[in-house]
């Protein structure tokens, strides 16, 4: 990977390890005794080691010239494999600390209770996985749909390699006792502070592609991808504003308190779901769906009212999460509202992909990688009815802090963001690295009804314990008191629990089976085959290159 | 139609598509958040609201730590069921001084928003220490490294100052003070003790938390945190006598 780099690169790419090295030693001095200096020498680690990388290889002689006439699939290939890694250590803590809840002595000490390894899991997947799933496909969709290949081969590699240093922080962190506590937003000041450096190349990434591109019109994709670049980047700063106690300790006090904090957090966490886990994913579906069945997309027009409507109602809508706290009540109407109407963009997603497929419903039954992204399609319009639906007010008195929100949210999780990543990492690793196919097609079926299976046992289970906890919680008994104990309520759970985690655990089976493909089809040697289609100024030798029509 | 041909323009402009997503994006939270910090019915004035001593803002920090909020929340909601299992419901001025704010977003545990002086500090220690001690069917996480963990209170006063910093109104004396303050309310023998009823008011709990008066651990902020929760102001108190809840 370095040998692709020019001399001038591999220069400035030392520079930049070096910049990481320095800022990473200085923390380790001054946040020594706290757990910042851990972090500051994890930073000088990951410096060192790219130093070391790159002067493995600096005297290797420097790409040829011709370079510029194909993709720069390396930042992509190494996103794609990342992700896969985090998808196995993301599901396998998720397990775990779901049979936490079956057996809460299931630790290993502080590191290991529930409170600090649930955010180890949700980062993990959301951050590690599809982060990770989006970098990577997002660097192949924009170059493929613009005919450009990226402008410098060092930014790429800062924005991925940059980008999973902060999950690595933000992960290590929460077990030794780091954390913000913003649901979704733990990591600390200095972790947030790499993110938005790492965030701007990304977004300065892609504008200089776009830039470049052939092609006269922003193909669909793209305008999702720069949603969720630029939306992200604004949630991110403005929730995490805060006040570091000193540059040597790891602990911040939030710049908000009490409601404001309340109705911003939630702001952010309503659509870090919307512009990171719907967004960025449709940016996927929108390019892998019709590519992999062979069919333009249903309608362009769709496709506009569905991205402008989820671009503004989304931000309206996080206020539902606050329904009768001690946020305004005006808030909370407007935030029903806006959820309420944000159904129409989101089936007109939903509905463009599905109507897309028709004419390939054959290919639906036959090839298991489309069938993850049908039935990613189908996840995405049940969980956005389900999220519209628990957004009204009355049914949220019953849903809210029960076990059907995180049915809820795994069903979106799951069934929509794992399986429409599942779908096109299975579509974009034979592309990315010029194989026929993937290596087993039976692996792919099996992982896909483990997948489906494990999903549809999770769902079921907590939606159960979900509506049973909100039920048991609001019962009077005929003296007008109230019915059941919390522990009443907590002994019911029992049994779900364990079929949640049981449901968990095949979709953790499903997740490695799907690791160990992507790694056997890396590790077979490639036929010599040329992908003439597969280049920004394609060579038209009969074949037509493959390209989703508007 | 003309909107399509707008956007047909606009498609084939980054800069433009850019800054139209920006502008879009924009308007929900103008519209939702910033009002927030204007009208002043947001947020109810409460003259006896009164604040963290160092010693539960370190027991609130340590909550922080260990994830506490991903199973339990502080906001009693507006519904009878909730008033009657938890108390009065949660008004916006109590958590005013809460940065962040730990309203929570699921109870696989119950709400602590008025858990304060509801158990005894024993109970608290002895359920930190290990939970199906004293809930057998309990399935939260045994903290049996509190009790053995003592509590550092070299850098409380950054901690102050930082919260001053971000709008708490912590005096230089409280400030100055804030370490002492840690062992003195932990320790209601010692003579630290006397400072703290001084600058935090009289009705601050001055108890040896974790049963050890002799030494300051990590259980002793954690007990205290979890006892002045929902007792910082008596404003919540204020509606229900008047009939509240649904």
């Amino acid at each position: 990977m370095v040998k692709q780099l020019t001399l001038i690169e591999r220069q400035n790419a030392i520079l930049i390890s070096l910049a990481v090295a320095v800022c990473g030693f200085v923390f380790l001095i001054i946040g020594r005794g706290d757990p910042i200096g851990v972090h500051g020498f994890l930073a000088f680690l990951a410096g060192v080691l790219t130093i070391f990388l790159i002067g493995r290889d600096y005297y290797a002689p420097s790409p040829s010239d011709d370079r510029s006439a194909h993709y720069y699939d390396d930042p992509s290939k190494a996103g794609i494999v990342l992700s896969m890694a985090w998808v196995v250590f993301g599901l396998a803590i998720g397990d775990w600390v779901a049979w936490q809840l079956v057996n809460p002595d299931l630790t290993f000490g502080a590191w290991s209770s529930f409170g600090r390894i649930r955010p180890v899991h949700t980062t993990s997947v959301i951050f590690g996985f599809g982060g990770n799933a989006l970098i990577a496909t997002s660097f192949y969709v924009m170059q493929r749909t613009s005919r450009a290949r990226l402008p410098d081969q060092v930014a790429p590699w800062f924005v991925l390699l940059g980008y999973n240093l902060f999950c690595i922080i933000a992960v290590t962190g929460y077990m030794i006792g780091v954390t913000q506590s913003k649901e979704y937003a733990e990591p600390e000041w200095y972790a947030d502070i790499l993110l938005v450096i790492v965030w701007v190349t990304y977004l300065v990434i892609y504008l200089r592609t776009l830039a470049r591109r052939k092609e006269p019109h922003i193909y669909v994709s793209n305008w999702y991808y720069m949603a969720f670049i630029l939306v992200v980047a604004m949630l991110h700063i403005v929730n995490n504003l805060a006040f570091p106690v000193s540059l040597g300790h790891a602990k911040s006090y939030s710049l908000f308190s009490g409601v404001q904090d309340a109705m911003t957090e939630w702001w952010y966490g309503h659509n870090a779901v919307a512009f990171f886990l719907t967004a960025g994913f449709l940016g996927m579906m929108y390019y892998f769906l019709p590519m992999r069945a062979g069919r333009p997309i249903f309608s362009y027009r769709l496709s506009i009212i569905s991205f402008w409507g989820i671009t503004f109602f989304y931000m309206w809508a996080g206020s539902h999460h606050l329904h009768y706290t001690a946020l305004p009540q005006w808030v909370q109407t407007l935030g029903m509202t806006f959820s309420l109407m944000l159904l129409i963009p989101s089936w007109a997603s939903a509905g463009n992909a599905l109507l897309t497929l028709n004419g390939a419903w054959d290919k639906v039954r036959d090839d298991a990688t489309l069938r993850f992204m049908m039935v990613a399609a189908v996840f995405y319009g049940l969980t956005t009815f389900e999220g519209s639906f628990m957004a009204i007010r009355s049914v949220n008195s019953l849903s809210h802090y029960t076990d059907w929100t995180v049915g809820h949210v795994h069903a979106g999780a799951l069934g929509w963001v794992a399986m429409i990543t599942f779908g096109s990492i299975y579509a974009c690793v034979p592309w990315l690295w010029k194989r026929e196919a993937m290596y087993s097609a039976r692996l792919v079926e099996a992982h896909f009804w483990f997948a489906l299976s494990g999903t549809v046992i999770y769902v079921f289970a907590m939606w159960n314990s979900g509506i049973i906890q909100g039920l048991m919680w609001r019962t009077y008994n005929e003296s007008g008191t109230l019915a059941y104990s919390f522990v009443d309520s907590l002994i019911a759970m029992h049994p779900y629990y364990i079929a949640r985690a049981f449901g968990g655990l095949l979709f953790l089976i499903g997740g490695c089976i799907g690791a160990y493909n992507v790694w056997m089809t890396i590790a077979t040697p490639a036929p010599a085959s040329d992908y003439a289609s597969d280049l920004p100024a394609p060579r038209r030798a009969g074949g037509i290159a493959a390209q989703p029509a508007e | 139609m003309s909107i399509f041909g707008f956007h047909y323009r606009l498609e084939r402009k980054s800069i433009g598509l850019a800054l139209g997503i920006i502008v879009v994006a924009s308007i929900g939270g103008l519209f939702e958040i910033a009002p927030l910090f204007t009208i002043h019915q947001t947020v109810e004035s409460a003259p006896d609201m009164r604040l963290y001593t160092p010693l539960e803002l370190a027991g609130r920090n340590i909550y922080i730590r260990e994830g506490c909020y991903a199973c339990h929340s502080q906001m009693i909601r507006t519904l009878r069921d909730e008033v009657d299992r938890y108390g009065p419901y949660s008004l916006a001025v109590e958590s005013k001084y809460d940065h962040p704010m730990l309203w929570g977003s699921k109870r696989t545990g119950p709400d602590l928003a008025r858990i304060g002086e509801k158990y005894s500090d024993q109970w608290h220690v002895a359920h930190l220490n290990n939970p199906r001690d004293v809930v057998p069917v309990s399935v939260m996480p045994a903290y049996d490294w509190l009790l053995a963990t003592e509590l550092r209170t070299d850098d409380l006063p950054l901690h102050l100052k930082a919260q001053r910093a971000v709008g708490v109104p912590y005096t230089d004396d409280m400030i100055a003070n804030a370490a002492l303050d840690a062992y003195g309310q932990a320790n209601p023998d010692s003579p630290q003790a006397d400072g703290v009823t001084k600058r935090y008011g009289e009705a601050t709990t001055m108890r040896a938390f974790d049963g050890q008066p002799a030494r300051l651990t990590e259980m002793d902020a954690v007990v205290a945190y979890l006892q002045v929760l929902g007792r910082l102001t008596d404003a919540a108190q204020k509606p229900l006598a008047q009939g509240g809840g649904q």
